[in-house]
């Protein structure tokens, strides 16, 4: 009996899930020839606290700033609320998700999703007859 | 083995989550509250500011900047922050649009510190996108501990 409390307890005392602010980074996104390309604001974010990844059809950018504040700052004013970003666009047949380049610099990141050979625009030669 | 690997990623979890609670609580209680010189919502660049008995730290959030292109000027209790964002991208012709999001183009913001600093004792690094300036305050006005004699 006493068993079955100190069970019970141990379970209750798991926290529940937090609900965490999470920013939304803004982005550009454009299309050449070859495929697209997306450029996202993520300032703080270093190249080992950022997550690209790509889960059926939906590309998922995460990351977490790190911040430097020293021991004891109190908040004067902010506008940046929460280290946490992420965003998710969804990704149409075309294109090659296991084909993405990245490249995170000065907070910027970049990611370059080829088109498949065959979805690339081929010109169509119009025959006089 | 498999134990440990997954004891040390939840650990590791559990640090960014108490980063991330830290900040939230750093600036979350501010709802609200702003300074007359901030501009709407979606102002570029982000500023956060936070003070130590020893320092005002100010957070410009300018990812893609040259550091060098910045130009950074304080005068009396007025931080000024100026520059350019170039995005060259916008200029080629072979691209179609979907998302224009990013702010391109120049920018100023003006930040009015504190009235207790020392303008003479600055000091700023760029780093990941992020432009931190530490502005000391004056010593006078560093809280002293007042030992108390017996009589």
């Amino acid at each position: 009996m006493a068993e079955t409390t100190a069970i019970s307890q141990t379970q209750e005392t798991v926290p529940a899930p937090r609900r965490e602010i999470v920013l939304i980074p803004p982005v550009d996104v454009f299309e050449d020839e070859n495929g697209l390309n997306l450029y996202a604001d993520l300032p703080g974010v270093a190249p080992d606290r950022l997550d690209v990844r790509v889960d059926r059809n939906t590309l998922t950018i995460e990351g977490k700033a790190v911040i430097e504040t020293p021991e004891g700052m109190e908040a004067l004013y902010a506008e940046v609320r929460s280290p946490h970003y992420r965003r998710s666009f969804t990704l149409s047949s075309e294109l090659e998700p296991e084909k993405i380049e990245a490249k995170l610099k000065d907070g910027v990141l970049q990611l370059y999703i080829p088109k498949r050979e065959s979805a690339r625009p081929r010109k169509i030669q119009i025959k006089v007859a | 083995m498999f134990g440990n690997l997954a004891s040390l990623e939840s650990d590791l979890l559990r640090q960014f989550d108490q980063l991330a609670r830290e900040m939230e609580s750093l600036f979350a209680p501010l709802r609200g509250m702003s300074d007359i010189r901030a501009t709407g919502r979606g102002a570029f660049p982000a500023v956060n500011v936070g003070v130590t008995p020893e320092a005002v730290e100010v957070y410009v959030f300018v990812p893609g900047i040259d550091p060098d292109a910045l130009d950074v000027s304080l005068q009396d209790n007025l931080l000024v922050i100026a520059g350019e964002r170039k995005l060259d991208y916008l200029a080629r012709e072979d691209v179609n649009f979907y998302l224009r999001e990013r702010y391109a183009g120049e920018f100023r913001r003006a930040i009015s510190l504190p009235e207790d600093i020392d303008p003479e004792r600055v000091e700023a690094t760029y780093r990941d996108g992020i432009l931190r300036i530490r502005v000391h305050k004056r010593e006078a006005v560093k809280p002293r501990h007042i030992e108390v004699k017996t009589g």
